[in-house]
């Protein structure tokens, strides 16, 4: 990763309580969770820090009551964190004025939501064009503009009817047109399948993907789905009483799972469509046809590998740079405990 | 720490040692001294008095500079009547000047129908104009539009301020922390009272009436807009923050809209308060429906009162079914329509209602304003059935009524007066402090013991046992229909369909049938409470049964349980926080009734309020509102907190 730095998060906290900003203040703004707890306070988001890179899709991973909705919230500015510090394009996002704050939101932010945040009273055209309105374009230029975004998210015929007529994965095709009206620099995404059912949920996903190969924006997505993390993810947060427990590729965090509860999360991941062969390879080269690309999955070539009865080359750039046999496939596909 | 072991001391007591014991202080205090049972008039704070003086003093000799405050009120509502005047001439005057007569009754009529079939359907339509019709031909129009050109100009009045003080209470805590309560106890008081300081500062007649209506209705609004908007679910307040709005565009563009359903409620309450007001209002010379109502009320006219309470019964239904139509219409998807007439229809529709209509009216006298000798009346009529119905009937209903009277309502009185309020103050403490910790129990003894101050202590007795008398009544009516409905869904339709419409008539209205059967006297008094304060109590347990979860239906079935066992061990339990409320909400209105039956007579707080209107004493009338508000707040305080611990218990808090 070495793309320029979209967001940077250091030392977030957010507390809940009676009176947060003296009681970090009298804690070195560091306090334990023991101490938080005992204060009566509830540590939403405890010493967060993390960049978020421009054209990635940054998943922040965690069961509920984790924190993960608090982040993206301070994140946003839809709640004030506690302590620490924002940075958003190299500016304080924290020092940023209300009005400031607004024109940021109208520019260069795009949110979508759980339960999809419609307005009930506008039907579809009127609520995607909604951001635009606020901003004050005029109607026939945003309308167009809606239309597009209509037509980006498949939605067309659609336009006169109003969200209590969709059904869920069409509202939320529409929170995701109006999220992206704006033509967002950042594109924030609070478990928005989560309400859908698992194929709806499956297709939607889908779609994200192909609207992201399209639109290449820097991407914050929650989820408390492991499996959606992973299928959806560049990189994996993982959240657990609200601390960033690991931060990483889905690959490493399956391979080398830094504590015990994400290992567990790790465990029943996917393996053959996570990991790549160089993880898994040995470095000792071997002669033969046909060398297998060190990036392909190893769920794509674990056939080739299993029934061959030596070990097959691992290339790279055009070198061979190491070997994969049964045994380390096994492993791979399974674990080393399989 | 000696606050909190009174408290445990009560917890740990059984009840009936601490009933014993307040018992015998209570004797002791009966036998002992004669000022715990009435509080000797040179210890009274003489409050009455004081604000008496006052509004007298405000009302003739207050000035600002050289202008009186009396000036500066006359022409304030000097300034309000120019709208009342000009709905007057609209709806049935006629601008005299220019020699234009009124809007004729048949266009109104169908501008009725047009405006119900728009915002409902040919259901509404019909009964919009067959109710209007019924004004009409019972010569009751000019009195009906007297009545309506009060509702039509308060209405705006109190939504624009309702709809600005509950933006207000929802932005700034300050404000809310001084709004609320107010409303809590504006809400508390009846109507009546606000009769009586209206009356000195702004004097008799339509105005002062619109004006009381206005104060009267407005917080409901006011309430519905804080609960529209802060029933916003929260994910749409953030994604209209987050699409950039500033504060103004989104609570005009997110949170109003959104929350629109519920401040249509309001307006449909701020309606219905209205109209119950403006006919209470006839009592300081409002004309209309109420006066004519009032009128053949005090004469015995009994067959005219029944013509005349069920047009504004009618009206009541009317304005009821429109404002909710309006309030659940929701946006649907419609194919667009090219053709612009058809598209319109309604607009179309009106305007050649009004070029038709308007011709009719030009070219035949009647079409514009409907003579006399059309309209027709069954008073007479009436008049003798019912003179003949209580003649026969009242051999059978008085032997039931004296006996009622004399063996159960007569003890249970004179035991409610010998109670001294010492003995009271304690109990509420106690419960209070019990029920909701140490503020409620301050809060609550010290209205009481400004009830005892002001000297309303016998007035406010009769009440409480007039109101409790009734609530009484009410649970064991109201209670096993609400079972039944819910038992039944077909029986549910019909019996909620006559609660809804019950709940719409003014509490004015119920008066007509106890003085026609039962004459004055305490038990018909407690009937007209029971007819108006029933509904709370069969829709509460209704409620609460069908709120009783499913799973523990079925499981209560699953262990065997009869449907007896199942309603009396598992559904009634559960259901039980709810019922209080209902009985909570009973108690409120039969508080709000008990002081409209002062005018079929009473000893109660609500004659008191009834007396000082002629008498202009504020003093009075403010202060006997307020002790029935107190009363009320203080059974809402209590029964709520009850209601909350127990729902906490249960697991069912919300």
């Amino acid at each position: 990763m070495t793309s320029e730095v979209k967001i940077k998060c250091r030392n977030l906290w957010k507390l809940f309580g009676s009176a947060p900003e003296s009681f970090m203040r009298e804690h070195d703004n560091n306090p334990s969770p023991e101490t938080i707890e005992k204060a009566g306070y509830i540590g939403a988001v405890q010493d967060v820090s993390f960049d978020v890179h421009a054209g990635e899709i940054l998943m922040i991973m965690g069961l509920s009551g984790s924190g993960k909705s608090t982040l993206i919230r301070c994140i946003t500015r839809l709640n004030d964190p506690t302590f620490g510090s924002m940075e958003y394009d190299g500016d304080d996002l924290l020092k940023a004025t209300p009005e400031e704050l607004i024109e940021i939101r109208r520019h260069k932010m795009g949110m979508v939501f759980q339960n999809f945040g419609l307005l009930p009273n506008r039907d579809v055209l009127s609520n995607i064009a909604f951001p635009l309105e606020v901003r004050g374009m005029p109607k026939a230029e945003r309308e167009a503009k809606a239309r597009e975004m209509i037509e980006l998210v498949s939605l067309t015929g659609r336009e006169a009817y109003f969200p209590r007529e969709l059904s869920g994965g069409q509202q939320q095709r529409v929170g995701i047109a109006r999220s992206l009206a704006v033509e967002p620099d950042v594109w924030f995404l609070d478990e928005p399948f989560s309400a859908l059912d698992p194929l709806i949920r499956a297709e939607m996903q889908d779609e994200f993907l192909r609207l992201q190969k399209k639109l290449k924006k820097t991407i914050v997505f929650i989820t408390h789905d492991f499996e959606e993390a992973v299928k959806l993810g560049d990189r994996i947060g993982i959240m657990k009483d609200g601390r960033m427990v690991q931060m990483d590729t889905p690959e490493q965090i399956v391979l080398h799972p830094a504590t015990d509860y994400v290992a567990e999360f790790a465990r029943n991941a996917p393996h053959e469509r996570i990991v790549t062969v160089r993880a898994i390879m040995s470095d000792t080269t071997v002669t033969g046809d046909n060398p297998i690309d060190a990036h392909a999955l190893i769920g794509a070539v674990a056939k080739r590998v299993l029934t061959a009865e030596a070990p097959i080359p691992v290339e790279h750039d055009g070198q061979i740079i190491g070997s994969i046999d049964r045994t380390a496939m096994l492993n791979g596909l399974f674990g080393d405990d399989a | 720490m000696g606050k909190s072991t009174l408290k445990d001391l009560l917890e740990r007591t059984p009840l009936w040692q601490q009933f014993v014991a307040i018992a015998l202080v209570g004797i002791a205090m009966f036998f002992s001294w004669d000022g715990f049972l009435r509080l000797p008039s040179d210890l009274i704070i003489p409050m009455k008095q004081w604000i008496t003086q006052f509004f007298n003093w405000l009302g003739n000799d207050a000035a600002i500079g050289e202008y009186k405050f009396k000036q500066f009120t006359r022409s304030f509502a000097l300034v309000l009547k120019q709208p009342l005047l000009w709905a007057e001439y609209f709806l049935y005057r006629g601008y005299r000047p220019l020699d234009l007569p009124p809007v004729p009754w048949i266009t109104l009529i169908l501008a009725g129908g047009i405006f119900g079939h728009w915002i409902s359907g040919w259901r509404l339509a019909l009964f919009t104009m067959g109710c209007m019709l019924y004004l009409a031909v019972f010569g009751l129009w000019r009195d009906s539009m007297r009545t309506l050109s009060i509702v039509v100009i308060s209405v705006p009045f109190a939504v624009l301020i309702g709809l600005w003080l509950g933006i207000w209470v929802t932005r700034s805590k300050r404000a809310a922390s001084i709004i609320t309560p107010m409303f809590d106890l504006m809400q508390a008081t009846p109507h009546m009272a606000y009769l009586v300081p209206v009356v000195i500062l702004f004097g008799f007649g339509q105005v002062p009436a619109m004006i009381a209506t206005v104060i009267f209705a407005m917080p409901p609004m006011a309430r519905c807009t804080i609960l529209g908007i802060q029933t916003v679910p929260p994910e749409i307040i953030e994604s209209g923050q987050m699409s950039g709005c500033t504060p103004r565009q989104l609570l005009w563009k997110v949170q109003i809209p959104a929350g629109k359903r519920i401040l249509m409620l309001g307006v449909n309450q701020v309606v219905m308060q209205t109209l119950a007001m403006a006919v209470i209002a006839s009592l300081v010379g409002a004309t209309g429906l109420g006066q004519k109502l009032l009128n053949s009320l005090q004469q015995l006219k009994l067959g005219a009162a029944v013509e005349q309470g069920l047009a504004i019964v009618l009206i009541a239904v009317v304005l009821d079914r429109l404002t909710q139509a309006y309030a659940n219409r929701t946006n649907n998807y419609s194919p667009p329509e090219p053709n612009l007439m058809k598209r319109h229809k309604h607009l179309v529709a009106f305007g050649a209602m009004i070029v038709v209509t308007f011709i009719l009216a030009w070219m035949f006298e009647e079409a514009s304003v409907l003579p006399r000798s059309m309209t027709f009346t069954f008073g007479t009529q009436l008049d003798t059935a019912v003179r003949w119905f209580s003649a026969n009937a009242y051999a059978y209903i008085q032997p039931v009524r004296d006996f009622l009277t004399l063996y159960v309502l007569l003890p249970v009185r004179n035991f409610f007066l010998i109670v001294p309020w010492p003995v009271v103050v304690l109990m509420v403490g106690a419960a209070g402090l019990r029920l909701g910790g140490k503020s409620v129990a301050i809060q609550c003894m010290s209205l009481v013991m400004m009830i005892v101050l002001f000297g309303f202590w016998v007035p406010a007795v009769l009440t409480v046992y007039l109101v409790f008398s009734a609530v009484i009544i009410c649970i064991m009516i109201g209670v096993p229909i609400g079972i039944w409905a819910s038992r039944s869904d077909r029986v549910a339709t019909v019996v909620l369909g006559i609660c809804d419409t019950l709940q719409t008539f003014p509490s004015f209205i119920y008066l007509i049938p106890v003085i026609m059967l039962l004459k004055v006297g305490d038990l018909s008094n407690i009937v007209a409470i029971l007819a108006y304060a029933t509904v709370p109590a069969i829709r509460y347990t209704y409620l609460g049964l069908k709120g009783v979860p499913t799973v523990t239906v079925e499981a209560a079935i699953a262990n065997g349980c009869t449907p007896r066992q199942r309603l009396l061990k598992v559904e009634l339990p559960l259901a039980l926080p709810e019922i209080m409320l209902g009985i909570n909400q009973t108690i409120m209105m039969a508080l709000a009734m008990v002081a409209i039956t002062a005018l079929i007579g009473s000893r109660d707080l609500g004659q008191e309020i009834y007396r000082a209107l002629p008498t202009a004493d504020t003093g009075r009338g403010v202060l006997a509102g307020l002790a029935i508000a107190a009363i009320g707040i203080i059974a809402d305080r209590l029964i709520q907190a009850w209601a909350a611990q127990r729902k906490k218990l249960l697991g069912v808090a919300s």
